[in-house]
């Protein structure tokens, strides 16, 4: 058996320091990478396959969020909600989830005094909890009324959305699952115990699965008039 | 011309100490409001995520949007050479800052989070007009300082003029920005419209004038300083004008938007069908706060000056807070529309019209804006010149 010098010794030490160190920041690299203007996060929501009293993409929200609520329904948050639509000349009726559109040009961040209103480089709209003052100016703006306000003291709040009394809150597309690569919270139940009728992706990777149907159906979005550019599109509506 | 003499108010009277007591008395209970509402949360108050602005922004408009045309008389005096106004402008700065420190008193304490003001005063997002009126508000009173400073301050007198010229046209500045919080929200069928920046100024030069005439009134009253009559009628006049310039906007925005047919459900809740909004709107704002204020400034009311200067004032501050209601709550009420031309309903009360009922504690939180506008008047009053001791009588 070869005897190891202390100096042999030494030096394999510290490669196995380095190439782990290495190995940490290759997964650091994957998992904390920076938002990049490259991507844009967008939802395909096609409203044929949601069901008007399924709400599993309401409940998954709440549940991945922390949104326990407190019995009090004009006042608990909503960071997603099913809307039904009837059509009053036809009696024609759906239902689909509505949630922060994640607008291109979204008013809440345009309105927003301090800044909280932001949009990352990959297009999510979030609220900044640390400098929100609580003036609901946001909460104005917002066409789709897809901000809530803290109420009241919360409870069974989740490590990755922390929720302060007095701030703004609303949809993050689970910003927190999406850094990891995994889909929001909505998707994933939605496509687990529903008919899969929400599909996640990058709008801007043309090879994508929602980039390729965007190209090749018929969508729409929301109040698309007002020209904010929404990254969450319908079908069926 | 006679030379003006100014001279403090006596401070300790009987009626002094009952004022600035009951004026602190008010400020302490708007205060325990304030800390039951942030200690609670917003839950607490009327205010949902329907209806995000209550009553304490009805009071916090109505007094900031007052404080720019309080500094009118001022102007009139330096700016427009009006000479029987001039005696009366340093009384005119100070009500003005006054009631823009109370207004915003107010909007501050209902934020959800008061203690962050700081972070509002070094984080600016320059693309909101939110944020350009903290930057407007501040700069109020700055320049209105230095304004007062040159009328009482004879070795500034040659600032006079030029500092009489920018507070003019800082205040127009500050009142198209409050207008314009309104009239940037696109998607709000009640507001978005650029009518909202002229209807505002024309607001606040009534709302500000007949403030500054009931404050005058009682400081004369109370005071024992004589107000002239024939100012008084001059300023009814100018009143009057005021008034008729507000109801001018009011008629365009609602044929405006009665013209967009995309509007007419708003219309419709608004002028028609919206209950409380609809007679406060008819009956208080256009009713008692336009046409009696013209009927008694035109119409050859024939009560004397300073009665009609007190009817028609206290009814343009009624009408004025109801104005302000019916834009702030009225427009709120009425639900966004993601969908136009169909019905909806959600667990978000999406599709219904929105339930708001002011509580007392936010009431109390509006009033203490008052208060804390006629405390800041009646400290000042006591320590500095602020008032003449002849209010136009010899003229």
């Amino acid at each position: 058996m070869t005897q190891l010098s202390r100096r042999q010794v030494l030096l394999a030490s510290g490669a196995v320091l380095i190439v782990s160190a290495a190995e940490a920041a290759d997964s650091q690299s994957v998992r904390g990478q920076p938002a990049s203007s490259a991507r844009r996060w967008g939802l395909l929501i096609d409203t044929a396959k949601c069901a008007a009293d399924c709400t599993i993409c309401v409940d998954a929200c709440k549940a991945e969020m922390g949104l326990t609520g407190h019995d009090r329904p004009l006042t608990d948050a909503q960071y997603v909600r099913k809307v039904n639509v009837k059509d009053p000349a036809s009696g024609h009726t759906h239902s689909l989830p509505v949630m922060c559109q994640h607008c291109a040009k979204p008013p809440c961040v345009d309105v927003c005094p301090t800044g909280a209103s932001m949009k990352r480089a990959d297009g999510i709209v979030l609220v900044d909890r640390h400098i929100c003052i609580g003036c609901r100016y946001c909460m104005m703006a917002c066409p789709y009324k897809a901000r809530s306000f803290a109420h009241e003291a919360q409870t069974g709040q989740q490590p990755h959305l922390p929720r302060g009394k007095g701030t703004v809150e609303g949809c993050t597309l689970c910003v927190h699952r999406v850094d990891e690569g995994r889909p929001p919270a909505c998707v994933e139940a939605c496509a687990a115990k529903a008919k899969g009728a929400m599909l996640f992706g990058d709008l801007k990777d043309s090879s994508s699965d929602i980039a390729r149907r965007v190209a090749r159906e018929a969508t729409s979005r929301i109040r698309a008039d007002l020209g904010l550019d929404p990254a969450v599109r319908y079908q069926g509506i | 011309m006679v030379k003006t003499r100014y001279s403090e108010v006596k401070a300790f009277t009987p009626g002094w100490l009952a004022l600035a007591g009951g004026l602190g008395a008010v400020i302490v209970a708007a205060l325990g409001a304030v800390w039951y509402m942030e200690h609670n949360g917003h839950w607490v108050t009327g205010m949902t995520n329907q209806v995000v602005w209550g009553v304490p922004h009805v009071f916090a408009v109505f007094l900031i949007v007052a404080a720019s045309g309080a500094l009118n008389i001022a102007s009139m005096g330096s700016v427009f050479g009006r000479e029987p106004y001039q005696p009366l402008g340093r009384m005119s700065g100070l009500v003005a800052v006054a009631l823009l420190a109370g207004g915003l008193a107010v909007l501050v304490l209902d934020l959800g989070r008061p203690d962050r003001l700081v972070v509002a005063m070094t984080h600016f997002n320059f693309k909101s007009i939110f944020a350009w009126n903290v930057i407007l508000y501040s700069g109020f009173f700055a320049v209105v300082g230095v304004y007062l400073w040159t009328m009482m301050d004879w070795r500034m007198k040659r600032f006079y003029k030029p500092a009489a010229l920018g507070a003019f046209l800082w205040r127009l500045i500050l009142t198209t920005g409050t207008g314009s919080i309104f009239g940037f929200l696109a998607a709000r069928e009640a507001y978005g419209a650029a009518v909202m920046a002229p209807l505002f100024i024309a607001m606040s030069f009534a709302y500000g004038l007949a403030i500054f005439m009931l404050v005058l009134v009682f400081a004369g009253k109370t005071t024992r300083r004589p107000v002239g009559d024939d100012l008084l009628a001059r300023m009814i006049r100018l009143l009057g004008l005021f008034v008729a310039a507000n109801l001018y906007f009011v008629v365009i925005h609602h044929l405006t938007q009665l013209y967009f047919a995309g509007r007419g459900g708003v219309e419709a809740f608004i002028l028609a069908g919206g209950g409380v909004y609809t007679t406060l709107f008819w009956v208080v704002q256009v009713g008692l706060g336009g046409i009696l204020p013209l009927v008694i400034a035109f119409a050859g009311c024939k009560h004397p000056p300073r009665r009609r200067a007190v009817m028609a004032s206290l009814l343009v501050v009624v009408g004025g807070l109801a104005q302000v209601y019916v834009l702030i709550i009225g427009g709120q009420a009425w639900p966004l529309d993601l969908f136009p031309g169909m019905e909806t309903w959600s667990s978000f009360a999406d599709g219904r019209i929105h339930a708001y009922v002011p509580t007392l504690a936010e009431v109390m939180l509006g009033l203490g804006g008052v208060a804390i506008a006629a405390i800041i008047v009646l400290m000042f009053v006591t320590v500095l010149r602020f008032l003449p001791d002849d209010m136009g009588s010899m003229q």
